[in-house]
């Protein structure tokens, strides 16, 4: 059975923009995984066609089929992309012996959805501080940018650098801004990423049975409320307002507020006092 | 980060003709004051080898935007300050308030230049 994520993890998912299993998936299967990410010809490198169910994949390599068959890993895709979401693509991504860092990026093109892709990453080997793993800026999965125009970012106050142990999987948000850092040791670093999109609808794909609880609710305001060490002061309150969004979306609760941004502006919100101005074609009655 | 030292006081003398490099530090802020809280940085160095990689440092190299001019950097840009487009008026993006500043190093010599 898959082990969905509760009210809290799903709003830590929207703060953040990921979700993190370390070290879930057992040695076995991570030495399988190894061994077909290294075979001659690596089967598992060939990218599949896209558009297809994701159940329909992967069937050829057991070491992979394990890894999002597990109960962990199911129940994180099922809670943000449902049960059987749509195979997008995949890539086996290698940080050579002495690589340098990749520059920060958030993958694809620019995308103004509320529905949201997720990008699992699976480490089948131990990940150093200098072995070049993914860097992550959390929180930001709304910014609205285009792959590499962010590249002059070198750092950020609360980025996640990714030291973890094997058989680790990491839930990104489709918009979250990472990059490979740079490998300085002298051993290949692997990571395997597949990207999924949603089939279904995104409501309340995750246990929800704790969701009207007064206290899961006021819980998932204050989740939804706390600010990345990296966010402005004024644009702080943006996110808040980008995650109540999502937030109503996913639960269907158009009163849901942080912070009440969105009420006071809900309140009278049309006109607008620009309609009002001769320079939109305004004329007094 | 690998700068070179800052000379005690004046002008540097003795300055190699063709030696003078730059070096930029980006200093992305919390607000448009420049003595607000650093929150996202950047190093390139025509001095040498000491450009960042992303995602190399945990710490910022100074606290404020004001910090680092205090250290001997020079403001040479700062963001316009602008309103959102209509209909973006909630939407966030890039980072709103960049600070770039430089300083001349004489590779020669392995100091700070005055300029």
């Amino acid at each position: 059975m898959p082990e969905l994520l509760s009210s809290l993890e799903m709003a830590e998912f929207v703060n953040t923009g990921l979700v993190r299993l370390d070290g879930v998936i057992p040695d076995e299967i991570n030495r399988m995984a190894m061994e077909e990410l290294t075979v001659e010809g690596a089967p598992i490198a060939r990218r599949l066609a896209p558009g297809q169910p994701l159940s329909a994949c992967f069937g050829e390599q057991p070491a992979f089929r394990a890894v999002l068959d597990h109960p962990r890993v199911r129940g994180v895709i099922e809670s943000l992309v449902g049960p059987d979401p749509i195979y997008d693509h995949h890539a086996v991504h290698v940080r050579q012996p002495g690589q340098g860092a990749q520059n920060l990026h958030a993958d694809a093109i620019i995308d103004l959805r509320a529905a949201f892709d997720i990008q699992l990453m699976y480490y089948p080997s131990e990940v150093t501080i200098e072995a070049g793993g993914t860097l992550i800026v959390p929180g930001s999965h709304f910014r609205r940018v285009n792959e590499g125009t962010i590249a002059r970012y070198q750092n950020h106050a609360g980025q996640v650098a990714v030291v973890c142990p094997a058989g680790t999987v990491i839930a990104l948000h489709h918009g979250i801004w990472h990059c490979g850092r740079a490998n300085r040791t002298s051993a290949v670093r692997y990571m395997f990423k597949v990207r999924l999109e949603p089939a279904v609808r995104q409501w309340r794909l995750w246990d929800t049975s704790d969701l009207d609880d007064p206290e899961v609710q006021r819980q998932v305001e204050k989740i939804l409320s706390t600010r990345q060490p990296w966010f402005e002061g004024a644009g702080a309150r943006l996110e808040q307002v980008q995650r109540a969004a999502l937030w109503r979306h996913l639960t269907g609760d158009d009163d849901f507020q942080v912070e009440y941004w969105l009420g006071r502006l809900e309140n009278q919100a049309v006109p607008q006092l620009t309609d009002l101005l001769p320079s939109n074609g305004h004329r007094p009655a | 980060m690998p700068v070179a030292t800052r000379p005690d006081s004046g002008s540097v003398r003795g300055v190699v003709a063709g030696s003078v490099r730059q070096q930029l530090l980006f200093l992305y802020l919390g607000t448009s004051a420049l003595d607000s809280h650093v929150l996202a940085w950047t190093f390139y160095d025509g001095a040498g080898t000491g450009t960042g990689q992303t995602g190399d440092q945990s710490e910022p190299p100074y606290p404020t935007g004001l910090a680092a001019l205090q250290d001997g950097w020079r403001l040479i840009s700062l963001s316009e300050l602008r309103p959102g487009p209509v209909g973006l008026e909630y939407a966030t993006s890039f980072h709103n308030f960049e600070f770039v500043f430089e300083r001349m190093v004489d590779i020669s010599a392995g100091v700070q230049v005055d300029a």
